[in-house]
């Protein structure tokens, strides 16, 4: 991907981003074996904000919405904003970046010497509440999750103002559904019963016995709205962040 | 179809399986399958209890259907607020009146504001999940799929995404009805019910914005069972109508997630019924089953006028859980068929036959009057829970709209004489408690003066009340007047 522009390379700095210390952890799909294993690497503290965007698209004037080749963006993208490099005046710069596509939320963090997270370097992180890395036991974790799950409309919220998880990362639940890199790698068909009996060890994100949390509704809800998406899509209630491989020693 | 097709369903949310199995007869399917459609057709789409206009002898059309899909708060009893997830903007969602042999094209519209990704599955496709994978849709986006209905009947439609049972207990369900050739006989009035069961975290009745509960649900312990999305849809202002002599069809439907409806009117006996929505059809029927995720077409003329009430005779559901709704029969009393009330007498087994009721001052004093404040109230209790718990309940919160509340009641504090008056004398027509109208019965109590008093000084420094203490001699007061 052909990053133009200096700046982006500077803002990309990884002081915004925390190391997250990978280990082996069960998801609620198991895939190949059931057991996943993360490797150590950084994450954006914070969701991309309308901000970050702005600054993406003076550098970048292909992914404005003007130039943006269609293939790679469907015609919600940047629908609220009212230029190309002008988002509406009721648009806070400091609130998450939304009706992104696929194509352009991974072109935004490779410009950066970034990538989108994996579902399952997501969800590892998503597990974490406040206080502890894997929270998934308490039933407080994913009452609290439902809870943004179900509340329609919430206002435009900035980003930050959710609780602090325990690795130092902010708004994973909240605020807006995000990215990941493999998000259609999760099959769900949207017959969510049917995905049951898929063979292979694309497992559905839906209602399948397979799952190894049945009360995990948070994350059933997570893997069912990644799998309605296609790539070039663009949604109101969706964003994304950067993660980063730790390099081997000096880079 | 030519073969054999199982569409086998295994839903985690709340292990609830769903499982439909279509065998369809070849010869049946290729007469229907084989109707030619004319012309196009945008469908009318009706919120509950509304249906749309009859087929009647339209031809077979290509039939233009479209379903937007909206989250949004509601109520679902006074002061408690729920999420719902609806298609069309109700729950149950909105009606869709199709004959057989149509082609419908439907577009199911995922409103942008929305969080999820939400699907449809019509029992009424003849299909692999029932359209739910062809319609499985993001927010913000729309999706279009078609089908011929080929089976006539009255079938449930819902959301199929996961987790399945979580989007149908939020009320994503509602009816299609597929009229046979010529239409469905004429009758005077048609409404659409569906009952639903609701999972909360809060207790029943407990206020404020109330969210789902999945635990309650895989418990499938339910503190709402309601008819069209919530208590009251169907009472007071709300309930549905018809005049005496009037054939009256329901359609009803049962959206679950989890309980299966034991659908009764009381003072009804159903003429016909439409077994579980098909061609089979039962005569003189009390009680109906409509099984989750199942439908019936029930029909009945009204014979004598009267409100006439709509439950799940698994009735604690009906008097405790919201389960109840009205119908409203205007028109000339018919004292061949119901007389209403006779006489009333007294039955004392051992006596010389039927009394009459003892006028009030024949009421037989208490024995032990109340010596002390504390006594009052301990006696007053009593009274109130033989009495009048039934329906005031026990904290004196009523039961919406059918039995006023008496816990911080505006209209009981406002008047001493007049509450006093009330057991006494009974009362009946409309009144206004705390801004909302009731308009039922309350007999009158053949209580002793005594008890009178307890009771009300019981129920005057219970709830939030204004704390008066009500006096034998205030009562007899009263009685005089």
């Amino acid at each position: 991907m052909l990053c133009l522009g200096v700046q982006s390379l500077m803002f990309g700095q990884t002081k915004d981003m925390v190391l997250i210390e990978g280990s082996r952890y069960i998801p609620l799909y198991g895939r190949d074996s059931t057991v996943v294993e993360v490797k150590d690497f950084k994450m954006d503290i914070y969701p991309v904000s309308t901000e970050n965007y702005k600054q993406f698209l003076k550098d970048n004037p292909k992914w404005r919405k003007s130039k943006i080749v269609s293939l790679f963006a469907d015609k919600s993208y940047l629908s609220n904003w009212k230029t190309d490099l002008e988002p509406n005046d009721s648009i806070h710069p400091n609130s998450p970046v939304n009706y992104v596509s696929w194509f352009a939320a991974k072109a935004y963090c490779e410009c950066q010497n970034k990538r989108l997270p994996t579902i399952d370097e997501w969800e590892y992180v998503a597990m974490a509440d406040e206080t502890t890395k894997d929270a998934r036991v308490k039933p407080s974790y994913n009452a609290q999750i439902l809870a943004w799950y179900e509340a329609p409309r919430t206002k435009e919220s900035r980003i930050g103002e959710t609780p602090k998880n325990a690795w130092g990362i902010y708004d994973l639940h909240g605020l807006v559904w995000e990215w990941t890199l493999d998000f259609n790698s999760v099959l769900i068909t949207g017959e969510s019963r049917k995905d049951v009996d898929k063979d292979s060890n694309l497992f559905c994100g839906s209602a399948a016995v397979n799952a190894t949390d049945l009360m995990n509704y948070a994350a059933f809800m997570r893997y069912a709205i990644r799998g309605s998406l296609k790539a070039k899509y663009s949604m109101k209630n969706l964003g994304f962040r950067c993660v980063q491989d730790i390099k081997k020693e000096n880079k | 179809m030519r073969t054999l097709k199982l569409l086998l369903g295994i839903v985690v949310s709340g292990l609830l399986i769903l499982s439909s199995c279509k065998e369809n007869d070849q010869k049946e399917n290729s007469s229907t399958a084989e109707i030619p459609v004319s012309r196009e057709m945008i469908a009318e789409l009706t919120a509950p209890p509304n249906v749309p206009t009859p087929v009647g002898r339209r031809k077979a059309k290509k039939l233009i259907v479209n379903m937007e899909i909206l989250e949004e708060e509601g109520e679902l009893t006074d002061g408690v607020k729920y999420v719902y997830w609806t298609f069309g903007g109700s729950v149950p969602g909105s009606f869709i009146r199709t004959r057989v042999g149509d082609e419908v094209e439907f577009t199911l519209s995922n409103h942008p504001d929305n969080k999820l990704p939400h699907n449809i599955d019509l029992h009424a496709v003849t299909g692999p999940g029932g359209g739910a994978e062809s319609s499985f849709v993001a927010p913000g986006h729309e999706k279009t799929f078609s089908f011929k209905t080929l089976n006539p009947g009255l079938y449930v439609y819902h959301c199929a995404t996961a987790p399945v049972g979580m989007h149908i207990a939020n009320g994503m369900y509602g009816l299609i009805l597929v009229e046979p050739e010529g239409g469905l006989p004429q009758v005077d009035k048609e409404y659409y019910i569906m009952q639903g069961d609701f999972y909360t975290k809060g207790k029943n009745g407990e206020r404020g914005l109330q969210p789902f509960d999945m635990q309650k649900a895989v418990d499938e312990n339910a503190d709402y069972v309601v008819f069209n999305g919530s208590v009251g849809a169907l009472t007071g202002d709300n309930a549905i109508t018809a005049k005496v002599g009037e054939t009256v069809r329901l359609y009803v439907g049962n959206g679950g997630p989890n309980l299966v409806s034991s659908f009764h009117v009381i003072g009804e006996i159903f003429d016909k019924v439409h077994v579980e929505g098909g061609d089979l059809v039962n005569e003189n029927v009390q009680t109906t089953l409509i099984p989750a995720g199942g439908a019936a077409i029930v029909e009945f003329r009204v014979d004598v006028p009267g409100t006439f009430i709509l439950v799940d005779h698994s009735i604690f559901r009906a008097f405790n859980k919201g389960a109840l709704g009205m119908l409203k029969v205007e028109g000339e009393e018919e004292k061949k068929i119901y007389s209403g009330e006779i006489r009333e007498g007294i039955y004392l087994p051992e006596g010389p036959g039927i009394q009459n009721m003892p006028t009030t001052d024949e009421i037989v004093e208490s024995e032990i009057p109340a010596k002390s404040f504390e006594e009052q109230m301990e006696f007053g209790k009593q009274i109130y829970m033989q009495t009048c718990f039934a329906c005031h309940q026990a904290e004196g919160q009523g039961i919406p709209n059918a039995f006023p509340p008496l816990a911080k009641s505006d209209y009981l504090n406002a008047d001493v004489d007049r509450a006093i008056g009330v057991v006494i004398n009974g009362l009946s027509g409309e009144i206004t408690v705390n801004g909302e109208k009731y308009n039922s019965v309350m007999t009158k109590q053949m209580i002793s003066s005594d008890d009178v008093a307890n009771v009300l000084t019981y129920v005057y420094n219970s709830w939030g009340n204004s704390k008066k203490v009500v006096t034998k001699k205030m009562v007899d007061d009263v009685k005089k007047k």
